[in-house]
């Protein structure tokens, strides 16, 4: 659709090469309208079109909204201008559908779980369907394209949507500086009174008032999802749907292996479909952990935006981990310089006689703000007063 | 000469190396009477953009400083209240009443124009900076989408006020917060990176014209090379150039050789405590080797 035609009697005119290419930076994940194509054009004519290089750096300020764009612009170009658009198609399989994941090509090998599960070793869980290789899969590795419709059910998520109302409003604090009007304020709002006064001869007899609102906190949940947390799927998944739902500024992670955005395809409507949405992006679920690579990688990237002194960062995980534990010390201690406050919540700590003795686990202790268990979405709501003291 | 390359070399004129990137955003942005969001890390001359090109253009900057709980009183207009209470309490000395002081309390006279109503009201079309978007709320953000896309401004009590000209307008963030999509779509977009070498040796030379080429030469390099450790803080342009004064003003003709003076100097490039400590004079005095 979007490959560029050889022949010249077969050519429809820059104008459709230029909305083809639109189209093309569409299917590989820019946000880009009807509008944008126009102004892609007026752009075009305002420099000379015909310099590649000229055209090349007009379209980029037109089309790009972010550094991660800007960063993908130049590949996506060449794609669809240089080469015959041979790219285009394996790039928009790979991009399509999945909004802003994050893939990353190395350390999905490196990282492989030496910890717990043996299939590991062979797993290669990599996002693309392309290529014939992927096709010949093993039993263990069909094992990990677990279904999550099967692990959770819609009636799962409306009971944790519930919970998490709760804890959302367990975290809301005070400390808006603007003042809205409000009935009983504190301060004396002028523009109102003022207006009001003009009724009464310019006494201002009444006053109205105005008062700092509250502001919620933003959550932001990331969940391991590697083998050994797998039993733990059904709550903690439906924890995060509710969430998401409960709150529209919610951001929810996962990471196994990868570390994966979640928010947008669980904010679907239809719960089913969210999850389906949510299997498709989360490819490799109840494989190896890497938990310091991925928060390091979340702190580093993600969090810059995501994270700040009005977002509680809630981590649900065992703390096995794959990588040095040196690495999860780190990202925490990244995070916590953005202000945010940190809860882990742990399923293995609701044992008796559990210690935190994984190494990941003991490193992360020190900059937690709450560390607890949680197993079930009982344990979940019962959390309310740790969080509210917050 | 294309117009874009005519305005990197006035910007030059003015001191500022801009990369063709932006150069080409700027252009787009004056041609097409579009927003520029310019986005980068703290320090690499976004907001000096804007001041360059109001030089360029001989014309007024007008920047709106953004800042958590920034609301449309000090953003957009605000009405001179004690004006307005003198202005009552006179009309009734005088026995007026009615709608004639309504109409004369709610006129223009009365309005305190804030930056942004400021920018559309000028007789000659301003810069207008709107400086670290992203520190405001979201629901500012709302309020600045109606004015960027209309340039007109709403006030109740007296109607829409219709830009006289239209501001070019240049945004800027950090990312401290995802900027909404629809600001983004109606903006055209640069991402500003530290300059390279050979840029960065252009700044310099822009910006402190007596330094020596070889040491000029060297902070470059020191200073890239600083970029390239575990900082939290990275060095911007803004702290190069701090560092090259700083160094003409001890004396220092080579960095290598005063490895004290260095670490004073120090002080204008590393601006936390863990920084400080993670480059201490033995590496602060490889990098100057390196560099040299």
């Amino acid at each position: 659709m979007s490959r560029v035609t050889r022949f010249a009697a077969r050519d429809p005119g820059p104008a459709a090469r230029v909305a083809g290419f639109m189209a093309h930076l569409r299917a590989n994940g820019f946000r880009l309208g009807v509008a944008e194509t126009e102004t892609a054009l007026a752009a075009l004519a305002a420099v000379r079109a015909a310099d590649p290089g000229e055209a090349r750096t007009a379209l980029k300020a037109v089309a790009c909204g972010s550094a991660e764009d800007a960063g993908r612009f130049d590949d996506l170009f060449d794609a669809y201008w240089r080469n015959g658009g041979r790219v285009v198609q394996r790039a928009a399989t790979a991009g399509a559908g999945s909004g802003r994941t994050t893939r990353e090509g190395d350390g999905r090998a490196s990282g492989a779980g030496r910890l717990h599960a043996p299939d590991d070793a062979g797993r290669g869980g990599t996002a693309e369907a392309a290529g014939e290789g992927r096709r010949v899969a093993s039993r263990a590795q069909a094992l990990m394209r677990r279904d999550l419709r099967e692990l959770v059910s819609p009636q799962d998520i409306a009971a944790a949507e519930a919970v998490a109302r709760r804890l959302g409003a367990a975290l809301r604090d005070q400390r808006s500086r603007r003042r809205k009007a409000a009935r009983q304020g504190r301060a004396i709002d002028l523009r109102r009174t003022i207006r009001a006064s003009l009724a009464t001869g310019g006494t201002p007899l009444r006053l109205a008032r105005r008062r700092r609102p509250d502001r919620p906190v933003r959550i932001v949940a990331l969940c391991d999802l590697s083998g050994s947390m797998l039993a733990f799927a059904r709550p903690y998944l439906a924890f995060l749907a509710g969430l998401i739902r409960a709150d529209r500024t919610t951001e929810a992670w996962l990471f196994h292996t990868r570390l994966v955005r979640i928010t947008d395809a669980l904010r679907d409507a239809d719960t089913l479909a969210a999850l389906n949405r949510v299997t498709l992006l989360a490819d490799g679920i109840g494989g190896g952990s890497r938990i310091g690579g991925n928060l390091d990688r979340f702190a580093r990237g993600p969090a810059r935006q995501g994270v700040n002194g009005r977002t509680v960062v809630m981590i649900l995980s065992d703390g096995y981990d794959s990588d040095p534990p040196a690495g999860i010390d780190q990202a925490l201690a990244r995070l916590r310089r953005r202000g945010g406050r940190l809860v882990w919540l742990n399923p293995l700590k609701g044992w008796s006689g559990y210690a935190p003795v994984a190494a990941g686990m003991a490193a992360a202790l020190p900059h937690l703000d709450l560390f607890a268990a949680a197993t079930t979405l009982a344990d979940l709501a019962a959390l309310e007063a740790d969080l509210a003291r917050l | 000469m294309t117009d874009w390359q005519t305005l990197t070399a006035d910007l030059a004129r003015h001191g500022y190396i801009a990369a063709p990137d932006l150069a080409m955003a700027l252009h787009l942005s004056l041609a097409l009477g579009r927003p520029l969001l310019i986005e980068g890390a703290a320090g690499v001359g976004k907001t000096e953009v804007a001041r360059t090109l109001a030089a360029v253009k001989a014309t007024e900057l007008i920047r709106l400083q953004c800042y958590e709980g920034l609301d449309a009183a000090q953003a957009i207009y605000e009405w001179n209240y004690q004006r307005q209470l003198l202005a009552i309490r006179a009309a009734a000395e005088a026995g007026e009443t009615g709608r004639a002081v309504e109409e004369r309390l709610f006129s223009e006279a009365f309005l305190l124009e804030r930056p942004l109503l400021r920018a559309i009201r000028r007789p000659v079309a301003p810069v207008l900076l709107i400086d670290e978007i992203d520190r405001a709320d979201e629901e500012f953000e709302a309020y600045l989408l109606e004015i960027l896309s209309d340039f007109q401004i709403t006030v109740p009590e007296l109607g829409t006020l219709a830009a006289v000209t239209r501001p070019m307008v240049i945004l800027t963030s950090n990312g401290t917060r995802e900027l909404s999509d629809a600001l983004r779509r109606r903006c055209l977009y640069a991402h500003v990176d530290y300059p390279d070498r050979a840029a960065e040796l252009a700044i310099l030379a822009a910006r402190c014209p007596g330094l020596p080429e070889q040491l000029a030469g060297q902070i470059v390099g020191f200073v890239q090379a600083l970029r390239r450790e575990d900082l939290d803080k990275k060095p911007g342009v803004a702290e190069l150039l701090d560092f090259a004064a700083a160094l003409s003003g001890l004396g220092i003709n080579d960095l290598s050789g005063d490895p004290a003076a260095l670490q004073a100097a120090l002080a204008t490039l590393l601006k936390t405590e863990a920084d400080r400590a993670a480059v201490p004079a033995e590496v602060a005095a490889r990098l100057a080797g390196k560099a040299a």
